[in-house]
């Protein structure tokens, strides 16, 4: 871990190479490398570059309209069924490319989950839900569903309150609840990485911070990508924070960094809440 | 025109007459609604009442029981069994037809296609629903059945099996559809939630968008279950006109519209027990549509599902 935190803050966008340098590889999970997107013809994503730690909380914040929801789509490779979409440049997963043309955006999503800003659990039950990953890698074994689905929302901190209504509709818990139930769907697959698209924005303060302790919990297994558009929110739950302005990576580094001594104006105008 | 606006508020002679504007819209409207209310009172009136009529000269037992129906011979029976297996049969072989290949066709425009091709698809699909059914009806006699007989010697021209195909071609649009509507109402953020779980577009669309959509993909069952029931033209030009108590798909048969088409195009007289069947055959074609309708309400009901 030594290593991990002398990481140097990228001070111009594009300038890849510095941390590629200054840290080592073994502790990336993904790295991000040169990416640009366009929908169509407008360019959402500027030669982005930026390393996401192993086991490790990274938070994407900017202000609506600045590509962070279209970074994180890239990670698990959503914004494959718009047409109109394209990307240049590379996301390597363990030194693999997810872009590349031998990878199938199916195991893309199996290694990397994800939860939705609004809670999107299905109209089934709540067993049923958790159990739906491993349904559809084929696991047909009771037992083993069962210990899933067990094991599944144990870690999202909901087992507690659902072990004895397992059976009833997943509609009928609250906002909070069907969020953890959407992680625990999402750990079902034993993701590497967990990808959370502005997690807490239909919640209200009391469900934020029971997933926000939750956020810290998994971060001992799993590697968590958060965007955010709360800045008290990244400064409490996040590591690294990267902040994106109009498709361009203005600033990433160590969170207390970013937050106390931002080494760039955009970034202290945003955080100081002087724009944005 | 401040001003004028002003005026008008406070012109008590403007809310008398607005008054009774209302009341005449209000008893307008009421005369519409009421016009369709009579008129299946009416029609379920006199059903009912020629019906009662009907078993009082020929007892419910024999209707329900005997093998045989030749009301119009000089050996009567009065078994509607015949009958309603015929329909039975042809409704059965349209819905073979119409439900898989109509439920594949709706994931196939509402989760394969863009929208664009969903577009200019669903229409030219709809258009089939417009033609008229005695087309379909000469189709089947026609076309269908000689092809048909190539592979399946022995068959008659008139059978179930050909209009049974046809019949379901032409409910088709309904199916595929209205299903496609159930499953495009489905939330896209439930589909984000199965992709995001590592489906491929086919479990997305059978272990997501199907039971999402299901209470609505049941309705257009229901609805083109009632239309095949209640189709007559097509049953009556190449289905035949012999009231066989079979489940053979090849041989002639006489469903109970055709049989109400045969009697009431032909010269029976009113008041007589031949004119009365037609009534008590249109009842229970009136109860099986009814008891359908109710049967597709319920499982609309048990199996609705509901989105945050």
């Amino acid at each position: 871990m030594d290593k991990t935190q002398n990481i140097k803050k990228i001070v111009l966008p594009g300038i890849e190479t510095m941390n590629k340098i200054t840290t080592n590889p073994e502790h990336f999970v993904l790295s991000v490398q040169d990416l640009s997107a366009w929908y169509g013809t407008a360019q959402v994503l500027k030669n982005i570059s930026f390393n996401i730690q192993r086991h490790q909380v990274t938070a994407i914040i900017g202000p609506s309209g600045c590509g962070k929801s279209t970074l994180i789509r890239c990670f698990n490779r959503m914004n494959d069924f718009m047409p109109v979409f394209r990307t240049t440049g590379s996301i390597l997963l363990e030194g693999q490319d997810l872009y590349s043309s031998n990878i199938d955006p199916v195991e893309v999503r199996l290694k990397i989950g994800m939860v939705f800003q609004k809670q999107n659990p299905f109209p089934k039950s709540i067993y049923e839900n958790v159990v739906y990953g491993p349904r559809v890698l084929g696991i047909k074994n009771k037992k083993k569903l069962d210990q899933v689905v067990e094991d599944s929302l144990k870690r999202a901190a909901l087992w507690d309150e659902v072990n004895h209504k397992l059976k009833s509709n997943a509609l009928s818990l609250s906002g909070g609840q069907q969020q953890r139930l959407c992680i625990a769907r999402a750990l079902a697959n034993e993701p590497e990485v967990l990808l959370l698209d502005e997690p807490c924005s239909a919640l209200d303060p009391i469900a934020t911070a029971k997933i926000e302790e939750l956020i810290q919990e998994l971060k001992r297994n799993y590697t968590i990508v958060i965007v955010t558009h709360n800045m008290q929110q990244a400064a409490r739950v996040s590591d690294y924070t990267a902040y994106l302005l109009l498709g361009s990576l203005i600033e990433f580094g160590e969170t207390k960094a970013v937050f106390t001594t931002p080494s760039r104006k955009e970034t202290e105008d945003y955080i100081t809440g002087r724009f944005g | 025109m401040c001003f004028y606006v002003f005026i008008s508020m406070i012109d008590p002679n403007r809310k008398k007459i607005r008054a009774r504007q209302e009341f005449l819209i209000k008893v307008l409207l009421l005369f519409c609604g009421m016009v369709s209310v009579l008129t299946t009172l009416g029609i379920v009136g006199v059903l009912v009442f020629e019906t009662i009529t009907f078993f009082t000269r020929v007892p419910i037992f024999d209707f329900l029981t005997d093998t045989q129906w030749t009301p119009l011979f000089t050996n009567k029976h009065f078994g509607i069994l015949p009958l309603f297996t015929a329909t039975l049969l042809t409704s059965v072989i349209a819905m073979l037809v119409a439900i898989p290949l109509g439920l594949l066709i709706a994931i196939f425009l509402s989760e394969y296609v863009s929208s664009d091709v969903r577009r200019v698809l669903k229409p030219i699909l709809e258009i089939l629903a417009g033609v008229p059914t005695i087309v379909y009806g000469y189709f089947a006699l026609l076309f269908v059945t000689p092809i048909l007989q190539k592979f399946i010697p022995g068959m008659n021209g008139f059978n179930s099996l050909s209009p049974g195909i046809v019949m379901g071609i032409m409910i088709l649009p309904l199916i595929s559809s209205l299903s496609e509507d159930a499953m495009y109402a489905v939330p896209q953020s439930l589909r984000d939630a199965a992709f995001a779980l590592g489906s491929s577009r086919l479990q997305v669309a059978f272990k997501v968008v199907v039971p999402a959509a299901f209470s609505g993909i049941t309705a257009s069952f229901i609805l083109a279950v009632s239309r095949a029931v209640g189709e007559t033209m097509l049953m009556a030009i190449a289905a035949g006109q012999m009231p066989n108590l079979t489940l053979n798909p090849l041989v002639p048969i006489e469903t109970m519209t055709t049989y109400i088409v045969q009697v009431s195009l032909g010269d029976t007289p009113y008041g007589t027990l031949e004119y009365q069947t037609i009534f008590a055959v249109g009842t229970v074609l009136f109860l099986s549509t009814l008891v359908l309708n109710i049967i597709g309400g319920k499982l609309r009901a048990h199996y609705r599902e509901m989105y945050v």
